[in-house]
């Protein structure tokens, strides 16, 4: 039997399937499906200082092997998620990789420093792929210089027991120029890849399908690009780990993403069509190791990219 | 209430009008149900590039120490998943969710309601029907459709109570119009206590309103799209004012897909009113 243990910078986990940050609110519902204890770690959806609303509806729309989301982080706000949420996971004793959201580098400082000292918090996910209120609503992780500040600026307030990872978005011409921009401010690790931003018209309304007009795609679609995301980012800093994610569906899926350099996954919109598509994947992961003869994940991570070396100079 | 994901062995496929009633052997889901519960199925088999469940509110069970333990549910063929789901027959599994969601609540006592059912709406007022005259209360439906062939459940109704009015848009059954041109009548007629709906928003939305100008209270079950069905995608908000005045998006599959008409904000619904608890939070963005 493999060995499933992994490590995310100074973190441990048993495993390396983890839930998907906005695809397993914070565990709780899952639980009824599966132990989110024996998870990796539970990655909960992106929490914000305040109470959000997110975005009217329709939120949702169903693509080929995907699905379009604009749900515009809806949340309890940071005070909440701790009393409730965490408390929860911590009774469960299930590990949180809390992703954290803002419109403002402030408001990430403010949630670094609310979830230092927790002992349910692993790490940090970072996520900015939100809009810099500072910089006329462009969108963090499009810009090297305010991915750069925002990432810097967490880690310093950030306890410096939890490891800080950045999500990178990937609707960018060049993302290694932005994951070298988070690699130098202090990123511990690289969450890949958030949602693609898509439109689907309505052709009975004859009107954009989302209330927001444009969402993320997420699901099987988009998993070529996140695979290709994760080798790129990998090959560019093979030091530093990567949690990957976009459209894991099996365990042979999240095999891809680990052959290309991740050192953990998380499965995310699999889980709205298969609940129980988290413990799932890490079974069929399992048994994917053990039938390639490969003794642990660690083994695993990168692989690929010494074969394609290997393969090259022979 | 705690949900399972199984393969459920599709028992019998019984076609009614344009739709088609499942009957799937499920006993975990049977053993727990109630009116108002629904299940999420998916859809297109395992590589399907359809990646999410389609819900369906549940017409009926038979509990497991009666029979196999199933439930049945009906399937309207709209686009490519309920296709899909069309074309299955018996001995085919079909992998299920469920029970999801809030049942109904009735009064512990006897009460004088009148049952709404919008298309295929009606499906989950059937076995509300059967609790409540369980109950010793008197049950009339009011059911209709846009024609005869998309009523559902009008023969069962009809062997249940005494009384069931239908109406349809084109007039090729029942009354021609819609539910509500009937409903106040049938309100006043049975002197009900409560009104029970399900159907599409708007027939739900002027159902509250004619129970509130009769002010008594009407619990409609909503059907609003979902990705997941169990509470953690947030797609099927709607804006709903809690008993203490503030208004959140709730979930209609967990926090539903029962609602208090009274509480649902129907004209905000696909808006984002300003003063919905964390609006303010949104600007920007």
């Amino acid at each position: 039997m493999a060995t499933m243990s992994t490590r995310l910078a100074t973190v441990t986990l048993p495993n390396p399937v983890l839930t998907a940050s906005g695809c397993a609110a914070a565990g709780r519902e899952l639980h009824q499906f599966f132990d989110v204890s024996q998870l990796g770690a539970v990655v909960t959806k992106s929490i914000m200082p305040r109470a959000r609303s997110g975005r009217a509806t329709p939120r949702m729309a169903e693509t080929p092997s995907g699905m379009l989301n604009s749900i515009g982080l809806q949340g309890p706000g940071i005070e909440s998620f701790i009393a409730n949420d965490l408390a929860w996971l911590a009774e469960q004793g299930a590990r949180a990789v809390v992703s954290i959201a803002g419109t403002h580098t402030d408001d990430y400082v403010l949630l670094a420093r609310k979830l230092a000292g927790h002992p349910a918090v692993a790490m940090l996910e970072v996520n900015i792929s939100c809009p810099n209120v500072e910089s006329r609503g462009q969108v963090f992780a499009c810009d090297a210089i305010a991915s750069s500040r925002v990432i810097g600026a967490v880690r310093r307030a950030a306890d410096p027991a939890q490891p800080v990872f950045a999500k990178l978005s990937p609707d960018v011409t060049d993302i290694v120029h932005i994951a070298r921009a988070c690699a130098d401010a202090g990123a511990d690790g690289f969450s890949l890849i958030n949602t693609l931003l898509g439109i689907v018209i309505d052709t009975d309304t004859l009107a954009p399908a989302l209330g927001g007009v444009s969402g993320g795609l997420s699901g099987p679609a988009i998993r070529p690009v996140a695979v290709r995301c994760v080798w790129q980012v990998h090959q560019a800093f093979p030091h530093l780990p990567i949690l990957g994610m976009g459209g894991i569906r099996t365990g042979l899926d999240a095999l891809q993403f680990i052959l290309a350099g991740a050192s953990a996954v998380s499965v995310g919109t699999a889980v709205f069509g298969d609940p129980s598509a988290p413990v799932r994947v890490l079974a069929e992961l399992e048994a994917a190791l053990d039938e390639r003869g490969l003794a642990s994940v660690r083994d695993a991570v990168g692989l690929a990219q010494r074969n394609q070396r290997a393969r090259v100079s022979a | 209430m705690t949900a399972v994901q199984l393969q459920a062995e599709i028992l019998s496929v019984q076609r009614v009008g344009e739709y088609l009633q499942f009957t799937v052997v499920a006993p975990e889901i049977a053993d727990g149900f109630q009116p108002g519960h629904f299940v999420a199925v998916a859809v297109g088999g395992a590589q399907s590039s359809m990646i999410l469940r389609r819900a369906f509110a549940l017409s009926g069970a038979t509990p497991s120490d009666r029979f196999a333990g199933t439930v049945q549910f009906v399937v309207a063929a709209h686009g490519p998943g309920t296709q899909w789901l069309v074309g299955r027959t018996a001995g085919e599994l079909l992998d299920i969710v469920g029970p999801l969601g809030n049942p109904f609540p009735t009064p512990s006592g006897a009460t004088r309601a009148v049952l709404v059912g919008g298309g295929y709406g009606s499906a989950p007022l059937l076995p509300l029907a059967q609790v409540l005259l369980d109950n010793g209360s008197e049950v009339e439906f009011v059911l209709g459709a846009a024609t005869a062939a998309r009523l559902f459940g009008e023969l069962a109704a009809k062997r249940m109570v005494g009384r069931v009015t239908v109406t349809t848009d084109d007039g090729s059954a029942g009354e021609k119009g819609l539910v509500t041109d009937v409903l106040p009548e049938a309100i006043e007629r049975s002197s009900a206590e409560i009104v029970y709906a399900c159907g599409p928003m708007a027939m739900l939305q002027a159902v509250g309103d004619i129970a509130g100008k009769h002010a008594i209270r009407a619990q409609v079950a909503v059907e609003e799209s979902m990705a997941c069905g169990i509470g953690v995608c947030m797609t099927c908000v709607l804006p709903v004012r809690a008993a203490d005045g503030t208004s959140r998006f709730v979930r209609s599959c967990v926090d539903g897909p029962v609602f208090d008409a009274l509480n649902v904000r129907w004209r905000d619904v696909g808006r984002l009113p300003g003063d919905l608890l964390g609006a303010d939070a949104m600007g920007g963005h």
